[in-house]
């Protein structure tokens, strides 16, 4: 385990005001989603996520076909679509877009894909305002922060926390009322949507058949950034494919239930190309970034590709009682919870936290709430093993090193040299008397020693070295 | 190589598919669609808005409709929309010059019809249009959409099936269900944060 995850850890445990907002906020989430997923309310709620699984599980499956359907209908609506190999890439395509343009100031809504690649950072480094409009986003930029939760991502900030953070860095008067807040953040962010040239949005659902992108929010800043800048740019993962619109019915369903217990969300935006001939507003260019980021390399293993499923709802991470413990932060990238845990290691490489897929209790809550069903302990299970087997690699090359560096070391003094092979010649000898050597003293036999042993056998040693022979001439 | 090949090459070498092979069909599509009565679409469209602390109003003749908009807008600044079945109802835009998002900026209240209504959800369905614009539904801090109830649908599988392509109508379709919100400070509720906070369907008929 690495120190930074140890110390989040011990940090968050023994902070009690963190713990409660951590415990009442995935509990109130928890609560929520029971109730609209309840018998009564949603009988065909087991069908519903058999059925988003398949689907998912197809699309995945066939993946190259519909990112290429996709392709194809978006440009057949004047949209453009980008492939980005990395953060680089959709860095690049951003800022190069905006010299062309002349833009300056981009607005946001969130979007964990975005988070992921620290688009923002790479922006503003360049000189571009990148500002995220999602009130809790808007808030953690503010703090420089990165979010808490998939869905929730300011819930370890209080009012008080925010009064602090607003009236730092926008230099308003110290404002405690969470409405009033809402309220300055919504006049500050309103200018900024009016005034930006560029949206970027991220993608709930890319959709092959149509070649639309498909938002999910409740505020309404996914629709400002969408419609009132002259450019809209969607940033998403290669993995948000559906096949049809009309699988939407099954996944819109699903996806606000288990987010945030919602029916639906309050704004659904299906989004295809830019403004048509007539339109009344909407913006002219219309572009998809579709980032693969690390994401095909999860496609060799059937068991692992089923990661890419999520849909981010984040409900994994409220039933999950190691989150409600450690919180979002103790975990070392942007993804949280059991699905970060799954995530993390795929992306970035188990050894950026190894002890990471092991930051479970395997109790399966995580799997049972899975909207899409992924077997999110099954994965897990996978990374432990991968994880004990490039241990049990680094262990032996770390044995092997010990064994060069002392070797080299013996060469390079001629005494040691000579008493050592005098030693050996003894151990040798007190053994076979002459013969080959097929084994050595107990104490040795051991490990590689014995491994090697196991298949050759040493010529005996000579009675007498080349050095005692040279200096006896 | 291009970034496109070489995503592309990647999924197909590790999904081991061939160069171009169309998949075996998905699952079929999903749509249960619900027998239900006019009546009970309503009472469920009013339920929904106003348990997500909409309004709802209903009146039996568009122009009932009218007079009742008239009466709200009194005296307010407000946008309205291009809409066929407003203009039925005798609601009709003020002479302004100024642009269209200057004005939806600027006022108290945005007017427009909706192509649907989704009864199980309280969902309003917007495509834009030339006479629907997205933002008239959005600047605005309050909402009102007047709409026919031969219009009211029973949820989003009947949406998909009576739409089974969106982006053949519209570049834009958005479901809005109740007024713009908000819990990412404390998890309290605050309505209005970036779009509208009040929103009325008025449905005629």
């Amino acid at each position: 385990m690495s120190r930074a995850f140890e110390q989040k850890i011990h940090e968050t445990l023994a902070d009690g005001r963190l713990q409660q907002a951590i415990y009442t906020a995935t509990g109130r989430l928890k609560d929520s989603r029971l109730a609209v997923i309840a018998e009564g309310v949603l009988p065909d709620y087991q069908e519903l996520r058999a059925h988003a699984n398949a689907l998912k599980k197809h699309t995945i499956d066939h993946l190259d076909y519909y990112l290429e359907q996709f392709e194809r209908n978006v440009e057949a609506r004047g949209g453009r679509v980008v492939f980005c190999k990395d953060a680089t890439e959709v860095s690049d395509f951003v800022l190069s877009l905006a010299k062309e343009r002349g833009a300056r100031l981009i607005v946001k809504s969130k979007s964990m894909t975005t988070e992921e690649i620290d688009l923002n950072e790479r922006l503003e480094h360049h000189g571009l305002e990148s500002v995220e409009t999602d009130l809790g986003e808007y808030i953690l930029q503010l703090a420089h922060e990165r979010p808490y939760h998939i869905v929730a991502p300011a819930l370890h900030k209080t009012r008080y926390d925010v009064a602090g953070i607003l009236t730092e860095r926008l230099h308003v008067p110290r404002e405690t009322a969470i409405e009033k807040q809402t309220a300055i953040a919504r006049s500050v962010l309103r200018q900024k949507f009016l005034a930006a040239e560029i949206g970027i949005s991220g993608a709930n659902f890319l959709v092959a058949d149509s070649g639309a992108v498909v938002l999910v929010e409740n505020e309404g800043n996914g629709r400002l950034t969408t419609s009132a800048p002259r450019i809209h740019i969607a940033v998403a993962g290669i993995e948000k494919l559906i096949p049809r619109a009309q699988d939407l019915a099954t996944f819109l369903k699903l996806l606000a239930r288990s987010a945030t217990g919602q029916l639906l969300s309050v704004y659904t935006s299906f989004l295809s190309g830019p403004r048509r001939a007539g339109e009344a507003d909407g913006p002219d260019e219309f572009y998809v970034l579709l980032l693969d980021n690390g994401r095909t390399g999860l496609l060799d293993d059937p068991e692992k590709r089923q990661s890419l499923y999520c849909i981010r709802c984040g409900a994994c991470l409220n039933a999950c009682p190691v989150y409600r413990k450690i919180g979002g932060h103790s975990f070392p990238w942007v993804y949280s919870g059991p699905i970060g845990a799954i995530l993390t290691p795929q992306f970035m490489g188990a050894a950026h936290e190894p002890a990471l897929p092991f930051a479970s209790s395997l109790c399966g809550a995580c799997a049972e709430v899975c909207p899409v069903k992924i077997d999110i302990p099954k994965v897990l299970l996978e990374l432990r093993s991968e994880v004990h087997r490039d241990e049990a690699r680094r262990k032996q090359n770390r044995l092997e090193q010990l064994a060069f560096r002392a070797y080299a070391w013996l060469m390079r003094h001629p005494r040691a040299y000579e008493m050592a092979g005098r030693v050996a010649a003894s151990l040798a000898a007190s053994d076979g008397g002459g013969g080959w050597v097929r084994s050595v003293p107990a104490l040795l036999n051991r490990g590689p020693v014995r491994a090697w042993l196991s298949q050759r056998d040493l010529p005996p040693p000579p009675p007498r070295s080349f050095r005692q022979m040279w200096r006896q001439r | 190589m291009s970034s496109r090949e070489d995503i592309l090459h990647r999924v197909r070498t590790a999904l081991g598919r061939p160069e171009g092979g169309p998949p075996p069909a998905p699952r079929p599509v999903r749509l249960r669609i619900p027998e239900t009565s006019l009546e009970s679409r309503m009472a469920s469209m009013i339920q929904r808005i106003e348990a997500l602390a909409g309004r709802v109003v209903r009146v039996p003749t568009p122009a009932e409709a009218g007079a009742w908009v008239r009466r709200t807008v009194a005296g307010k600044q407000a946008v309205v929309s291009q809409a066929p079945f407003l203009a039925e109802c005798g609601i009709r835009d003020s002479e302004d010059p100024r642009e269209l998002r200057e004005r939806c900026a600027a006022a108290e209240m945005g007017i427009t019809s909706a192509d649907y209504a989704l009864a199980d959800t309280g969902t309003l369905v917007l495509l834009s249009s030339p006479r629907e614009a997205r933002l008239i539904s959005l600047l605005p801090p309050a909402h009102i959409a007047v709409v026919p109830c031969n219009r009211l649908l029973s949820g989003l599988e009947e949406l998909f099936s009576v739409l089974p392509d969106p982006a053949a109508a519209a570049s834009s379709m958005v479901l809005i269900t109740g007024p713009s919100r908000t819990a990412d400070i404390e998890q309290i509720l605050v309505r209005g944060v970036h779009g509208p906070g009040q929103i009325t369907a008025v449905l005629v008929g």
